[in-house]
């Protein structure tokens, strides 16, 4: 294998801690990491003690062997062989050791690595919309591909064997003392050389290959976004423009790269060379030992191999620092991810199925009646009051930014009854989508007061709010999957007969009979089989089964032509009917039956009344509807 | 393409370097190999040399020789490092600008073909797996056999009677490198698949997250990613638990190989035909024979590995582009008329599912037509057409009163500006992308297009004006700037034919109007397309085309329409709906 350099020369930053928190993790398998530990140190002192034993096989049997044969005498191997035969059963022993050592490594890093990819995943699920916000896809994914890998590479390999490294280094410095202490001060004496010379490679390849990221950075940034446009690029004849900048973005990739990658491969030749000049050296020392007499044949052929399997390591040890940086810098960013505070969730008041009794009240019930309400637990006196749910939705003088520093929503009054759809217009940028994302908490309110059918929604637990709310988002967003199990997502017990019907409340079930597999055709890619207003319509679909008794619609139309538009409103109609219903559309023609139209500039409300009030204000709505004949 | 013909293309002026790697390789592997030779000489000849004449020259000639060894092997492995990088990088470069060029000529059609995610992976992952790969083949491909065959002559040379342990020792090797291959590799791919599903599914759930929040199905999520997520870990243990065996046995093989050249060869000392340098040099020889044979099956893996990159980037350089500029093409386009005669369109090509059928149209230079139609009419195809961004799979499309094939295509596209339904701005500032358009645009006229596209106003709120940086996509802009800026952008261009597809369906309708209006003023020799999802920004133009499944089903005015087509009629009161 080609050396491999370090990928990215990112650095932990706080690498103690990070540490600190990968080995509590990794002491959930304590027992079979000291088995490991075991297994090494077997394997390892089998190699060197092997090495070592050459020095009783030349001494001890061969040499006085050789003599008796000069002399004539009657050779016996017998002995010999036995020797043999118990370094050969050592050697078995190593292996074996060896074996079992990567056997139960390579379990403990699968299974931590599982654990940590599901307590990742846990953790993010819930974390705040607020997170996501802020970060890319891309950056998120990377914990999950990249610095799981770096992790894996380190528990898998660079942690037993820098573990055997270092066993490595510290055995066969035994040995060699125990054979001849001068020459072992000899490779000693070169030790710091060595040691020297990888530190300075290694900060040479360090920073090389830092430039080469960068350059590769700035390459794929290019790749990419020329090739997302590529149709632009070419309806505006600008490939030649195109080509230039890569062919200069991408020379600079090679200067990099091959910078980078000579210093990482350079270690090798030097290492290894080196590794032999101290075998010759020592060669040289102890054949002069050897005409001396202050030393046998057999410590020196012993010793030569010795010294490689002590100065090997020293360069192995050096590789294996950079991949457990990287790892720690992996880990460290895996752990940030696992330490974001969740969404928060104060709220007490719960959803429950309930009933009426004889006398009208609310009572809780386990059965499905198809009625719910509201259990609110009051904490001064211990009593508990049930409210029916029915999707009365009340905004008191709402105050909202995204950040402190920036107000979206001024000031915002409004009122929605069962049965009403509330319509809000404007530009982009105006509020609207902010009012929705309030109702839901994906974002909490700064100032004012948001009720529920009374409550103040902020008492209500999150989950059971979100149930009790369907919504229709601007991107639809499928999963993978087939059509039905799309559809299933709003409701998870539906009925394939409940499914039909939500289908056709959205004038879906025509072109979803007519995919290839009807309901069970599989979409793929966020559905990227389907046309943006198909979609659409399995998303309404979707929130149509959940029978929620606040619907949210979101541009949920914003790509589906006027008249397919015409026919789902029918069914909608048959849906909406008594829910309470917010609807933002840019389109004016989706919201003109609403009974209440807010038009919203900066976050302020500044009109509201049904279509025919607000065209005898004569305000800005006036203006936006009869922009459209301005021109006839 | 095969791996070699890449390879031959793209070496260029690497050639050399990717030729002389193997040559130092060499070099190095034979300095290597014949260190042990003189490590057996030294013990063998020069240290009894020494001991009989008590003069130590010989050691020290034969460690001197040693040491020069080291170094020239050093020497030569430095060229190596420095040559197959050089090399290695050099081909990787070429290869990516092959692939990058090549790309730049696709037409549509050959975009459609792979997705825009797919070329990049082709352009960054897979160029960097090949070019590894051949950083690789040129150190290892020559090397391993080498280190193989020069290691076994001297063991041969030193005792041949021993080499027979080898010929038990490599055909085991061989054999069990080859079956623990064999077995690895498909369960190394069902564990890609593992793994490739559990990424697009963490990726939907951070495109969904809303979706999930909304619904609360975050528990359901859990649930089916640690499923997913248990698949991965148990194809990865199926895989690996195959793998694992690798080291042990190759452990075991050179352990019981040099067990027995301890047992033979102490057998030949005792009997007088062999020395104990010749033994320890023969030791290190096995040594080097399994572990070249170890390292040329690594090679072997890295090439089967990036096969599927191979491939994947043939498949790019093999594609061919199916739309090129005539021999002796027309440069001139006289005016912005446009005429469809017959036109049929299918985008495979195949007469039986066609997306247009049949459509005759005649559009005078200069005027404004609207064009009408429900999801899926086929209206971003048709004009698709004009600029050639797609053939047509029958009939003729005449622009300025001359074939579309007929132009040299940046010469037409320079005369048809279009803003496209799906568009994008690039990183840059504002004016670097306005400049897209015209790039010797001076300052006037830049604000000139800005202001007809609404786009002025705007781009001056900003702190830094035309000068504003927009990050990648354009992600500093709201939708409706974005699309004022790709309108004002196409302004620039001065064309004879401006394509509007659906292009102000997040500007509010007063900005529209006005934009059609500038446009009206500004432009009047131009001839205009505009695709709109509202009557109201078509209302006013000289013509509407009402378009449905592919067919024309009507060509008037306003009026016209409103009296005799019925689609018309259901889409303007579809948006009329309400209006007393």
């Amino acid at each position: 294998m080609p050396p491999r350099g370090p990928k990215a020369m990112a650095k932990p930053k706080n690498a103690k801690n990070t540490l600190r928190r990968l080995i509590r993790y990794l002491g959930r398998s304590k027992r079979q990491l000291i088995l490991v530990f075991c297994c090494i140190l077997i394997s390892t002192a089998a190699t060197t003690a092997g090495t070592f034993l050459l020095k009783p096989a030349v001494d001890g049997y061969l040499t006085p062997l050789v003599e008796q044969a000069s002399q004539n005498l009657k050779v016996d191997l017998t002995p010999y062989l036995s020797f043999l035969l118990l370094l050969l059963a050592m050697y078995l022993a190593g292996a074996a050791a060896q074996f079992l050592s990567n056997r139960i490594m390579m379990m403990v890093s699968t299974g931590t690595l599982n654990h940590l990819r599901k307590e990742m995943f846990d953790h993010m699920e819930d974390l705040p919309i607020r997170y996501f916000d802020q970060r890319t896809h891309g950056e998120i994914m990377s914990r999950y591909t990249n610095d799981t890998d770096t992790l894996r590479e380190f528990l898998s390999q660079a942690f037993p064997q820098a573990v055997s490294s270092a066993l490595s280094i510290l055995l066969s410095l035994a040995f060699m003392l125990n054979l001849n202490i001068w020459m072992t001060l000899l490779v000693l004496a070169l030790t710091p050389l060595m040691f020297k010379i990888t530190a300075t490679i290694g900060k040479k390849s360090g920073a090389s290959f830092a430039a080469q990221q960068k350059a590769v950075g700035a390459l794929n940034g290019y790749i990419e976004e020329t090739i997302e446009g590529q149709r632009v690029v070419q309806v505006f004849c600008h490939e030649e423009k195109s080509i230039d900048v890569f062919t200069g973005k991408n020379e600079d990739v090679r200067v990099a790269g091959t910078r980078a990658n000579t210093f990482a491969s350079m270690l090798w030749p030097i290492m290894g060379n080196l590794g032999h000049a101290i075998y010759v050296l020592v060669a040289l020392v102890g054949s002069i030992f050897i005409v001396n007499h202050s030393a046998t044949l057999g410590t020196l052929i012993a010793f030569l191999p010795l010294t490689g399997q002590f100065s090997r390591p020293i360069s192995n040890l050096s590789q294996q620092f950079s991949i457990i940086l990287q790892a720690l810098a992996g880990a460290e960013r895996i752990f940030e991810l696992m330490d974001e505070p969740v969404e928060e969730d104060q709220g007490y008041v719960k959803l429950v199925r309930c009933r009426k009794d004889e006398d009208g009240n609310i009572v809780e019930t386990p059965e499905r009646t198809g009625m719910w309400a509201w259990k609110h637990p009051h904490k001064a006196d211990g009593t508990v009051t049930y409210t029916e749910l029915r999707g009365d939705v009340v905004f008191e003088h709402v105050n909202f930014g995204y950040v402190p520093e920036k107000t979206v929503l001024h000031d915002v009054s409004l009122y929605a009854k069962p049965g009403q759809k509330i319509a809000f217009v404007g530009s982009t940028g105006a509020g609207k989508t902010t009012i929705t994302n309030l109702i839901n908490r994906f974002y909490d309110i700064q100032d004012g007061k948001i009720r529920y059918d009374g409550i103040n929604i902020e008492k209500i637990k999150k989950d059971d709010l979100r149930r009790s709310l369907g919504m229709v988002l601007q991107d639809t967003h499928l999963f993978t999957g087939t059509v039905r199990e799309n559809i299933r997502y709003g409701k998870l017990d539906a009925t394939d007969e409940e499914i039909r019907r939500a289908a056709k409340i959205a004038n879906a079930d025509f072109f979803i009979r007519h995919l290839p597999q009807g309901y069970d055709t599989m979409l793929t890619g966020d559905g990227a089989n389907l046309s943006q207003g198909q979609r659409q319509l399995i998303a309404i679909a979707r929130a149509a089964v959940a029978d929620p008794p606040v619907l949210i619609l979101d541009e949920a139309t914003s790509s589906i032509d006027t008249r397919t538009e015409a026919l789902i409103e029918k069914g909608m109609d048959g849906l909406m009917k008594g829910r309470t219903v917010f609807v933002i559309a840019h389109r004016l023609s989706t919201v003109r039956n609403s009974q209440a139209i807010m038009v919203l500039e900066n976050g302020v409300i500044i009109e509201r009344g049904n279509h025919e009030q607000l065209l005898e204000q004569k305000g800005k709505y006036y203006q936006l509807y009869t922009g459209m004949f301005e021109l006839s | 393409m095969k791996f070699t013909q890449i390879l031959k293309n793209c070496t260029g002026e690497y050639k050399k370097h990717l030729i002389l790697c193997p040559v130092a390789m060499i070099g190095e592997v034979a300095m290597e190999t014949t260190i042990p030779l003189m490590t057996a000489t030294l013990i063998d000849k020069a240290i009894p040399h020494s001991q009989e004449t008590g003069e130590i020259s010989q050691v020290l000639l034969y460690g001197g020789i040693m040491l020069a060894m080291a170094l020239i092997s050093m020497a030569f492995g430095f060229m190596g490092s420095y040559l197959s990088s050089k090399g290695a990088l050099g081909f990787g470069r070429n290869l990516r600008q092959a692939l990058f060029e090549k790309i730049q000529r696709f037409s549509f059609k050959n975009i459609d073909r792979f997705s825009t995610a797919s070329l990049v992976t082709r352009l960054t992952t897979d160029v960097n797996q090949v070019q590894s790969v051949v950083m690789m083949l040129v150190r290892m491909a020559v090397r391993s056999p080498i280190m193989f065959i020069m290691a076994l002559i001297w063991a041969l040379r030193l005792q041949p009677a021993l080499v027979t342990v080898l010929a038990v020792s490599v055909p085991l090797l061989a054999i069990a490198v080859v079956v623990i291959m064999r077995m690895a590799f498909p369960r190394f791919q069902v564990m890609m698949k593992k793994y490739d599903g559990l990424n697009s599914s963490i990726q939907e759930n951070l495109i969904g997250i809303r979706v999930v929040k909304a619904f609360v199905r975050a528990r359901h999520e859990k649930e089916k990613f640690a499923a997913s997520a248990d698949e991965v870990t148990a194809a990865q243990r199926a895989a690996e638990k195959v793998v694992l065996w690798n080291g042990p046995i190759m452990t075991i093989l050179m352990n019981c190989s040099v067990v027995a050249v301890l047992w033979l060869g102490g057998k030949m000392i005792v009997g007088g035909e062999m020395d104990f340098g010749t033994l320890t040099a023969f030791i290190t020889y096995i040594t080097q024979i399994l572990m070249s044979l170890m390292m040329f099956s690594f090679l072997f893996v890295g090439l089967v590995l990036s096969r599927a990159s191979i491939a994947r980037i043939s498949e790019v350089l093999e594609e061919q582009p199916d739309i090129v500029s005539p021999d002796g093409a027309q440069n001139d386009v006289r005016d912005g008329s446009i005429v469809f005669d017959h036109v049929n369109f299918s985008y495979q090509g195949n007469p039986d599912n066609l997306v247009l059928t049949d459509v005759n149209l005649s559009i005078r230079s200069g005027e404004t037509v609207g064009i009408i139609g429900g999801t899926g009419s086929a209206k971003t195809t048709l004009v698709s057409l004009i600029p050639r961004l797609y053939d047509v799979t029958s009939g003729r499309l005449l622009v300025g009163g001359k074939d579309v094939r007929e132009y040299d295509i940046h010469a037409l596209r320079d005369q048809v500006s279009m803003v496209l339904q799906k568009n994008v701005l690039f990183s840059g500032t504002i004016r670097d992308n306005l400049r897209w358009g015209d790039e010797n645009a001076t300052d006037e006229e830049i604000t000139a297009a800005c202001q007809a596209a609404a786009a002025d106003e705007f781009i001056r709120s900003f702190p830094d004006g035309y000068d504003t940086d927009l990050g990648q996509g354009g992600v500093n802009v709201s939708g409706g700037q974005k699309q004022r800026l790709c309108i004002a952008r196409a302004l620039l261009k001065k064309p004879k034919i401006m394509i509007l597809d659906d292009a102000t369906s997040a500007v509010d309708t007063a900005t529209d109007a006005r934009i059609r209006q500038a446009l009206r003023t500004q432009m009047p020799d131009t001839t205009k397309l505009i695709i709109a999802q509202r009557i109201a920004s078509v209302m006013d133009a000289d013509h509407i085309l009402v378009l449905d499944e592919g067919r024309i089903m009507d060509f008037g005015t306003h009026e016209e329409l409103m009296q005799r087509s019925e689609i018309y009629r259901e889409v303007y009161t579809s948006q009329q709906k309400g209006v007393a």
